[in-house]
Order: structure tokens, then sequence, then C-alpha cells
């Protein structure tokens, strides 16, 4: 091995274990920080009992979690009942090396270590696990073997509760994916580039994708909760109609597994959001994070974790405030909206694209994107005011208004 | 290295297919497929095709399967019953591994130094430099833009034709899904 491929070798290592730990201690904070807005939403306190303001419970719980018994139904798959968790956990945890979280940090160093020899790295370091060419495509890929560990979750458990939760978790991803592989399709046409990097390099270049690519923000962030199972797509679970679905028969550690997977989802999801929307670990209105060196590093990471950190909020904000959807409603949602209206809109950007950069020849890429913003408050106006009008997106204003009308009504029939 | 990761894949597909074949539960032999798949996958991306690895893993290890999965979760099959044994069945084991044995040998002698001497004597027909005015310039832009890039200049451009004939099969594909599906539209 060269000089050269050890010190490559060993940044690896060191990013993989930063990566693996906070995402770790992240996911088991997280569970905490649910339980807190959930609290702070319904006017509670929450857990406030083990370590300052309740800091510890997430670690009571894993002690917790690990001393319980682990139960195994009569009658259930044994094999696949044991390695469900581990392939709801893997694909989660796998897509957390291909999300760049800060500017490349410039490394250089030139050591002898012993008997392992020489270790060189010149340049600037990505801060991301693996910079994969593929970018995007991978976490399409990964996201999509999530769906085995819930089916066979449910499957394996030989509990009709449980098969029902896997049943409905593979149908709503699969429908899902679709509509979130094609969302993407505008970024591409916007980037033209799959790969993380690149694209942040090119909203850095001209404005964050949410404002000209607004209908696939939308549709990728819907996908995105259905793909994670979160509240209001949590039809897999819905506690109320299958007790918890597919992980009813689970228990002890195992059952956490499948937490700590889906709170490791909601922050790739989030990530995603953040890194193909809002520019990743861009700080807008300067070009200083760019310059290199340890604290315009530091800042973008810091960057970075507060748009994540924001994202994770609605998602929980959300998952408190919104009853569930029933599951007829929720494929409907998917097939007969989602798509055609991603479809639709790769169709508009692809001529919008084509118009600005080709025929009236916007070389900009920033006036460019501003054309292409105007556009979108265009077609935002028409899909979410003419086209919806009152179907899916209502004000609860006017929710109330009705339920008032009709228990108005209701009273004068009685 | 490259080679030794090549072999650990290969031998975890060959290892996974046989599995896929012997195992007498339907659930465990679509679960072995999916583990063929994926490997096939990381030999993709051995052979510098990213996207390939990316779509196959999407499509096939991510879809497909899962459909797979999904209907035999539903029809709740249980272990095979039908046995393969007796002369009829033996004789046609030695049959087709016989051929298969044939077709091996016949492709040892297939070295890499005769494959790159093929692959410099064919005619260069699928080349849009020599189809297209500025097509050099073309290939050059889309080739820069990354994997994506390397796939979508044939596709979209040399080879449009047969890609426009294949999603009209696919469509009617489609179609006769639905009409079969469903006696009363």
């Amino acid at each position: 091995m060269t000089p050269e491929l050890k010190g490559y070798l060993l940044l690896s290592i060191i990013k993989m274990l930063v990566v693996f730990t906070i995402i770790m201690i992240g996911v088991a904070l997280l569970t905490l920080m649910e339980r807190k807005v959930s609290a702070w939403m319904q006017n509670r306190h929450g857990p406030n009992r083990v370590g300052w303001a309740g800091l510890l419970q997430p670690a009571a719980d894993g002690v917790k979690n690990i001393l319980k018994e682990e139960t195994l139904p009569a009658l259930s798959n044994r094999w696949l009942f044991t390695i469900a968790p581990a392939l709801s956990f893997i694909p989660a945890l796998l897509l957390s090396a291909v999300i760049p979280f800060a500017a490349p940090l410039p490394v250089n160093f030139d050591f002898t270590l012993g008997p392992l020899g020489r270790f060189v790295h010149q340049g600037p370091m990505p801060m991301v696990v693996a910079d994969l060419p593929v970018g995007f495509l991978f976490v399409l890929a990964i996201s999509s073997l999530g769906v085995y560990g819930i089916a066979l979750a449910g499957w394996s458990s030989n509990s009709k509760y449980a098969l029902l939760g896997g049943l409905r978790a593979s149908a709503q991803m699969i429908s899902y994916e679709v509509a979130m592989g094609l969302s993407l399709i505008p970024v591409l046409l916007m980037s033209g580039d799959v790969s993380f990097s690149a694209i942040v390099a090119h909203q850095q270049a001209s404005i964050w994708y949410v404002m000209p690519l607004f209908i696939s923000f939308f549709v990728f962030t819907i996908a995105g909760f259905a793909e994670t199972n979160r509240l209001p797509f949590d039809m897999p679970e819905a506690e109320s109609e299958l007790i918890t679905g597919y992980h009813t028969e689970y228990s002890a550690m195992k059952f956490s597994f499948f937490f700590i997977a889906e709170y490791a989802n909601v922050v790739t999801v989030c990530a995603m959001i953040t890194t193909l929307f809002f520019g990743g670990w861009d700080i807008p209105f300067t070009d200083w994070d760019r310059s290199g060196g340890l604290l315009p590093t530091l800042a973008t990471w810091l960057f970075f974790f507060l748009k994540v950190m924001f994202w994770i909020f609605v998602v929980m904000w959300i998952r408190w405030t919104l009853p569930r959807f029933r599951y007829d409603q929720l494929m409907a949602l998917g097939w007969k909206v989602m798509m055609p209206l991603a479809l639709v809109y790769i169709m508009v950007m692809c001529t919008a694209i084509y118009l600005v950069e080709r025929v009236a020849g916007v070389t900009d890429p920033v006036i460019g994107s501003l054309i292409l913003f105007a556009l979108n408050i265009g077609i935002a106006l028409l899909v979410f005011g003419v086209l919806d009008s009152g179907v899916f997106i209502r004000g609860s204003g006017t929710r109330q208004r009705e339920v008032l009308t009709r228990g108005a009504r209701a009273a004068t029939a009685g | 290295m490259l080679e030794a990761v090549f072999y650990v894949f290969a031998a975890v597909a060959v290892v996974t297919a046989s599995m896929c074949i012997l195992s007498r539960s339907a659930m465990s032999a679509v679960l072995w497929l999916t583990a063929t798949m994926l490997s096939l996958a990381a030999l993709y991306v051995l052979l510098s095709a990213e996207f390939i690895a990316a779509i196959q893993v999407l499509v096939y290890a991510g879809a497909v399967m899962v459909l797979f999965l999904f209907v035999v979760m539903l029809l709740n099959l249980g272990q095979a019953t039908t046995d393969m044994r007796g002369p009829a069945a033996l004789a046609t084991t030695i049959v087709i591994a016989g051929l298969l044995a044939i077709q091996l040998f016949a492709l040892w002698s297939y070295t890499p130094a005769r494959l790159a001497s093929e692959v410099a004597q064919a005619p260069q027909l699928s080349d849009p430099a020599t189809l297209f005015a500025a097509g050099q310039i073309a290939r050059d832009e889309a080739v820069s833009r990354g994997v994506v890039g390397a796939v979508a200049v044939p596709l979209f451009q040399v080879y449009l034709v047969p890609f426009e004939i294949t999603s009209v099969l696919l469509l009617a594909a489609i179609v006769g899904a639905v009409v079969l599906a469903k006696r009363r539209l």
C-alpha cells in the first residue's frame, strides 16, 4: 500500500467512527426530543426525572431494553425474526455515509507510525464518509431496501397484526418510492449531476433549490414522511387498528432496533431535504464558507446541523399535530396525486429550463434560477389554490367552520 | 486487491443463487435471490458501472423482489412438496449440467487479449461523434456530467429509436396487465 492510500484509509476510518457515533448518540437524543416536543405541544413536562431535565432518559431506556426478556412467538420463523431488526437498521445507518455535512477541510499530514509505515495526506478532505458519484441514486436504492426489515418482521412474527403491518409497509414504501424518485428528476435537470457534492456546489453558485423547484421539494417531503413511516403516514404501526403493527411481537433490544432505524431514517430524510433543497452546508449570502480552513468547516457544519435540526423539529411538529390518514386515502394520495403531480412537474420544468437556458440564452445561474422561481410561484398558486381547491390542503379555519355548520345542521334536524 | 473483492462477491453470488434454487420455502428463496441481486450490484461497481449498480439495487432488489415477497406473503405458500427425484429427473439434470459445462469450457478460451482485439476491430457505429453534427461536443459535455451522462448519451442519441420502441412495448404490457387484472373497467 502506498502512503497516500494509507492516509486516505486512516481518514476514512476516523470519519466512519465519528459519523457512526454522532448518528447513534443523536438517535438516542432524538427519542428524548420527540417526547419533549410532544410534551411541549400537549402542555406537559415530558421526561424530567433521569439526569438534568431528563437528559439521561435515553440511557435509562437503553439499559431497560437490554435487561428485558427477549420473547420469541410460538411458530414464528426464528431466523427471520432475529435478522429483521438488523435488516431495517443497517440500510438506515448506511445512508448517513453519503451526505456531505460540512465544507471540505484541508488536512495535511506526513508521519510514520511504527510497523504500520508512513501515512500521507495532502489537500482538502471532503467532509463525507463516501462521496459517491451516484449520489442520491444510492440513497434511493438503499432506502428501498429498508422495506425488507419491516416486511420480514411482520411476516416472521406469525401474528395477524404484525403481518398486516408488514404488508401495509411494503405497499406504502413501494408506492411512495415512485413519487420520491420522480420528484428528484428536476433536481438532476437543474444541477446536471446526481452526486451530493455537485448539487451543493451548484446551489452555492445559484440559489437554494427550494425556490426554483418548489413542487419537487413538496413532493419529496411528503414522500419522505411516507418512506419513514412517520405520522400522518404511520399506517404500518397504526396503534388504534394494529396494536403497533410489524413490531407487535418484538421485545427488549430488538424492539428498540426498529426505533433506532426509524429515527436514523428521519435524520437521513431531513439531511436529504437540507442537501437537495436547502443548500446543504451552504451559508447563504457569503463566499467565506468556501474559503477553506478549520473555521469555515466548523461554521458550515454548525449551519448544516441547524438546518437538519429544524427539519427534524418539523417532522415531530407534524407528528403531534396531524391525525393519521386512512389507508385508502394514503394510497390515493400517493398514486393519484403525488405521482401525476411529479410527472407533470418534470415536463414543465424540462420545458422551462430549456427555454431559459437554450432559447433565451440566460447563462448566469442566479438569474436563470430566479426566473424559474417566479415560474414556480405561479405553479404553486395553481396547484395549491386552483387544482387542490380545498381537497387536501385546507386551513383549520375552513375545517372548523365546516364542522360547526354540520353541527348546527344536525342540531336543527334533530 | 480488486480481484480479491471480485472473488468474494462472485462467491456470494454463486452461493446465494444456489441457495435460492435449493431452499424449500418460497420465502427464503426470495430472500436468497435478493442477496444474489445485491452481490451482482457490487460486481457492477467493480466494473465501474456505478449507475447500473444503483439501478440494479433500486429496481431489482428494492422493487421487483419486494413485489415477489409481497406475493409470497399474501399467498402464504408452505414448503415445496413436489420432489424432483427418479431416473427421468436425474437424466435431465445430467444433460443440462453437461451443456452448461461445455459452454463454460468454451468461454474459458475467451481471454482478455482476444476480447480486446475483437473490440478494436469492430466498427464503431455506436459513437455519437460519428453520427451527429456536434456529436463530439455533446458527448464530451454529457460524459463530464458524471455517471448518468455516460448512460444517457448513448440511450437518448444513438439508441433513441430502440429505446422508444421498448417503451411502447412496456406500455402495451402495462395496458395488458391492467386489462387482465380488471375484467370490469
